[in-house]
């Protein structure tokens, strides 16, 4: 069962559709409550970074025998330093998404701390590509 | 602590409707007040409300994909009508005070309703 999703980069405002349809589509699969949760959070951050970030791209999500695996891909500028980006509390957000609520520097630890793997591609002036895996 | 509680504690206006009965029956067991969504989705807490000061859609995006079941706009604010939409659509109920956040946690807390202290999470 696989979800495609395009990620808009210019309406903020719809930010999180593709998190928002897929924990339905889960929830309906009556996958646990807890799993649900992980995998909502997880994605809706990496949705988030898509769009402030990447400057948009696209999203597929499958739920696969034994896991739940969601590739998050634009071609955005890239990211120069994964390791500081992992630090908490680093963050090149713009004033714009931190007066969202956004931009505190939580968003890949936070990904990090409720999946079961979690990669990261990324190739500064080409884009970035993240793997998502929540084992069921 | 029912969600009907809070509203008098708070002397807050509810923005969902009139939904007297969701009101009543809906149990609230840990609150978060905050601002910054990253810091709410750092932790889990079950049947919980969140107390913030912000009020664009991706409030509500975050209390969805959290499971929250109510929100509380301080400082008087009332969101968008569309993001008032957006929380009917999810279940999500909303309300508002005149109160500061601090202020309105702290009336929360004085009356036995708790946080999480630590970033356990699931």
């Amino acid at each position: 069962m696989l979800k495609h999703y395009d990620i808009s980069g210019t309406d903020f405002s719809v930010a999180g559709e593709a998190s928002s349809n897929f924990k339905v589509v889960l929830k309906k699969l009556g996958i646990s409550p807890d799993i649900v949760r992980r995998v909502s959070i997880a994605m809706y951050e990496a949705e988030i970074n898509t769009v402030v970030h990447g400057g948009g791209g696209e999203c597929d999500a499958e739920v696969l025998d034994g896991c739940v695996k969601i590739v998050f891909k634009d071609d955005g500028p890239g990211i120069e330093n994964v390791e500081l980006a992992m630090q908490e509390g680093y963050s090149t957000a713009s004033d714009t998404v931190r007066e969202l609520g956004f931009g505190a520097g939580m968003g890949l630890p936070n990904i990090k701390k409720y999946t079961d793997d979690m990669k990261i591609e990324t190739q500064v002036g080409v884009g970035t590509k993240i793997t998502l895996i929540v084992n069921l | 602590m029912k969600l009907s509680y809070i509203k008098t504690l708070l002397d807050a206006d509810i923005l969902t409707g009139e939904e007297n009965a969701v009101f009543e029956k809906t149990e609230i067991h840990t609150a978060c007040g905050c601002d910054l969504m990253s810091d709410v989705l750092a932790f889990v807490k079950d049947q919980s409300l969140l107390l913030t000061g912000l009020i664009n859609p991706q409030v509500i995006r975050t209390a969805e994909m959290m499971d929250i079941v109510a929100i509380c706009f301080v400082r008087g604010k009332v969101p968008p009508q569309e993001v008032i939409e957006l929380a009917k659509d999810r279940g999500i109920a909303l309300i508002t005070t005149k109160l500061p956040l601090y202020l309105a946690c702290g009336e929360l807390y004085k009356e036995g309703l708790g946080g999480k202290k630590s970033a356990e999470t699931l």
